[in-house]
Order: C-alpha cells, then sequence, then structure tokens
C-alpha cells in the first residue's frame, strides 16, 4: 500500500468514526430506548456497504486503493466491535439476558447477512 | 455491579447555557472522535499489514478481542472516578469513541465471517463468527473486572 493511500484511509477511518458518533447520538434522542439500537444499525449497514465495496473490488468496478480507503478505512471507522461487546454485557449485567442475546447474535446474524447481501449485489 | 452513576443518556449533556447542544453536534468533540478514529484506524491497520490473514481472521480477531477488553477497562475506570464531564469526557471520546472504536470492526469481521462461509468453509465462518462475539464478550467483562480491581487498590 502506497503511503498517499494509507493517509487517505486514516483520514476514512476518522471520518467513519464522526459519523457513527453522530448518527449513534441522532438515534440515541431520537428513540430513546434501553436497547443500544443506534451500534446495531451503524453495525448492520456498515457491513452491508463494507461487502458492497469488497463485491465491487473483486468484480474490478472498483479499485482496490478505493476499497481500502472507503471500506477498509471509513467503515472500519464508522462500524465497532468494541461498543457492541460493551452494550451486550450491559444488557447482560442488568439481567435483561434476551437482549443480550438480541445484540449478541441476532445483530451479528443480521450483520452477516447484509455483508452477505452486499458481496452478492456488488459483484 | 451497577451502572446507577451512568447518565441516561450519555450523549446529551444535562449541563446548562451552551451545552444544551447535544454531544454529538458539537464540533470539538467531533474533533476528538476524528483524532481518536484515524489513530485507531491506523493502528488496526498497521497490525494488519504486519501480519496479514491468511485463512482464519486471526489479527482482526486479536484486535477485536483487546479493543473490547481495552474499552470495558476504560469506561469502567471513567465511570468510577466520577461524572461523565471534563477530562474524562475528553478521555472518553477521544480514546473510547474514537481509538477504540476506529480500532475495531464489526463491518471487517461480518465480511471476513462471509467470505469463509462463501468460499472456504461454512463450518470455519461460523467458528469464526461465534467465537468473535463470545470471546468478545468475554474479553469485555474480564475489562471491566479489571478497571473495577485498579480502582479498588488505587482509589484513596
Amino acid at each position: 500500500m502506497s503511503l498517499p493511500v494509507f493517509l487517505a484511509l486514516i483520514v476514512g477511518g476518522g471520518v467513519g468514526a464522526v459519523l457513527r458518533f453522530v448518527v449513534d447520538g441522532a438515534v440515541r434522542a431520537r428513540w430513546p430506548t434501553g436497547f443500544p439500537i443506534g451500534t446495531a444499525m451503524i453495525n448492520v449497514s456498515g457491513s452491508f456497504v463494507l461487502g458492497l465495496l469488497t463485491g465491487l473490488g473483486a468484480s474490478g468496478a472498483m479499485s482496490h486503493d478505493w476499497v481500502l480507503i472507503v471500506g477498509t478505512g471509513a467503515m472500519g471507522g464508522y462500524t465497532t466491535f468494541s461498543t457492541a461487546s460493551i452494550e451486550t454485557v450491559r444488557l447482560a449485567q442488568e439481567r435483561r439476558y434476551g437482549l443480550a442475546v438480541i445484540n449478541g447474535v441476532v445483530v451479528m446474524v443480521l450483520a452477516l447477512a447484509a455483508a452477505w447481501a452486499g458481496l452478492t449485489l456488488g459483484q | 455491579m451497577t451502572y446507577d452513576d451512568l447518565p441516561v443518556d450519555p450523549d446529551v449533556d444535562s449541563g446548562g447555557g451552551r451545552a444544551s447542544r447535544p454531544l454529538h453536534l458539537r464540533a470539538p468533540y467531533a474533533g476528538l472522535v476524528f483524532i481518536g478514529g484515524a489513530l485507531g484506524t491506523a493502528a488496526r491497520e498497521g497490525l494488519s499489514l504486519a501480519w496479514p490473514d491468511s485463512g482464519f481472521p486471526a489479527t482482526i480477531f486479536a484486535v477485536n478481542v483487546t479493543g473490547a477488553f481495552a474499552l470495558g477497562l476504560l469506561l469502567e475506570l471513567l465511570v468510577r472516578h466520577g461524572p461523565d464531564a471534563g477530562r474524562r469526557r475528553v478521555a472518553r471520546l477521544l480514546l473510547g469513541t474514537g481509538f477504540l472504536g476506529g480500532y475495531t470492526t464489526y463491518s471487517t469481521f461480518a465480511v471476513g465471517a462471509t467470505q469463509l462461509m462463501r468460499h472456504a468453509d461454512a463450518g470455519t465462518g461460523w467458528l469464526y463468527a461465534v467465537a468473535t462475539v463470545l470471546v468478545g464478550a468475554i474479553a469485555t467483562t474480564a475489562g471491566i473486572v479489571t478497571g473495577a480491581m485498579v480502582h479498588r487498590r488505587t482509589a484513596p
């Protein structure tokens, strides 16, 4: 990877993180529930977009550099595993085990399905 | 262990004046998240380049598990030191939302697991997916417990 692409990739990561911060804040303000729906929406939508970009890259419709910058960088920074995991653990600590399983397992299956759909659509 | 001292919505400031503007719409806070997110992404990509994955995505697995531990540790230490304000809020947004949010990734994990299912074998893909979520939750819990222990040892 060339240095300019690496630098663009990490700027993409910063932009993605800000997008996550804004989307999560907006979702929390609009739907104040005990379930962390903001992170779930971010991770599922970001998995779809990365799948789509990866598919487009594999089919040659998008250059590898742009897949790295927008996919690995921006979508990597937009989606997050650590926050999703701590939100699952907090639900379990509050003894809301059903919601913890939904946040840990059901959201994962939705993200896998979204990634699959993106890959299929992109190729 | 309770989180009763956490604000109901940590992204909406209850302070007066200018602070009535939601946290996620204030430029200095977005700037902290940007810097942290860019550095976290650089760390993740640096590790991915140093240890490229062939077959099982061990590097992204390790990134997500270590990031989950670190976020559990960080947030537990912050919440035990006091309310989400001032330097604690700067640390949460820069290191937590920014750095660890950018360091860990859900999309690369989901696409990686899906590609294993499509091109290698479904069993390995599901093993990677379930192991990430399960080991991640254990690592997060270990981070929280470590944070509580460190706080107890260092508290006056």
